[in-house]
């Protein structure tokens, strides 16, 4: 390895910033909003009840998904102040399937395949400056997914 | 994992393709009993050790995970280091340079 002054200093400036953040809001998996059965439930634990519809989110999935073990979903949104972007599938058991946090420099615009048990409304909740907004996008499953 | 990259300009688009289950704890094998769940959890990307993408995800996402995540700000050389971790602990690291 290469050792200079400089990649030194980087490498040490770099672990004190890691370790100033022990497992902070970022590490942590929400697995009361992930394990929530209903989407009502799910939407409560992430504290986005009341969620509003906005077309600053645009949710992009397909009209019908002939295979619901891929469904290909794209979501985006021009709102300010995203602090998250998440996706739901409102008749999956577990609801909540994803949710993507914002750092500097990371477009709010996102690709992720899901699985989809039956036809069911997909919804993109996005928490934007304290509040929640959504886009809502129904699939047509033909073979579900969840299933064995 | 998988990792593509394309930069175009200060734009980087990125395609990672994880190798996993993604067992929801639903299904059942040939005998009869239920596969327990695992399935990534977390999937985290960092730029010299500065934290630029996060996803957290449940068991609704499908098996080998596509994710695409946009990066504005970047240069040719850039390493970008991906990391997943599933629910039971196990992680897997990789990463890729811009160029």
């Amino acid at each position: 390895m290469n050792l200079t002054r400089r990649g030194m200093l980087k490498r040490v400036i770099a672990g004190s910033a890691i370790a100033l953040v022990p497992f902070g809001a970022f590490a942590e998996w929400m697995e009361a909003s992930f394990k929530a059965d209903s989407y009502s439930s799910a939407l409560t634990a992430m504290g986005s009840e009341g969620a509003v519809a906005s077309d600053k989110v645009t949710l992009k999935a397909p009209e019908i998904a002939e295979n619901g073990a891929v469904v290909p979903i794209q979501v985006s949104s021009t709102l300010e102040n995203i602090e998250s972007i998440s996706l739901l599938v409102e008749k999956n058991p577990t609801p909540l399937t994803a949710q993507f946090k914002m750092f500097p420099g990371l477009k709010p615009d996102f690709k992720i395949r899901v699985r989809m048990g039956e036809t069911s409304k997909v919804i993109a909740v996005v928490k934007a400056g304290g509040k929640s907004y959504t886009a809502e996008s129904e699939v047509k499953v033909t073979i579900g997914g969840c299933g064995g | 994992m998988r990792i593509k990259a394309k930069l175009k300009g200060d734009v980087a688009t990125v395609k990672l393709l994880i190798k996993h289950p993604m067992e929801s704890g639903r299904r059942k094998d040939e005998a009869g009993n239920v596969i327990p769940a695992k399935y990534v959890t977390t999937v985290t990307g960092h730029v010299a050790g500065a934290q630029v993408f996060e996803v957290n995800s449940g068991a609704g996402v499908s098996k080998n995970p596509f994710i695409q995540v946009i990066l504005t700000g970047r240069a040719i050389g850039d390493k970008i280091d991906f990391k997943w971790t599933d629910s039971s602990g196990a992680t897997e690291e990789d990463s890729v340079t811009l160029k």
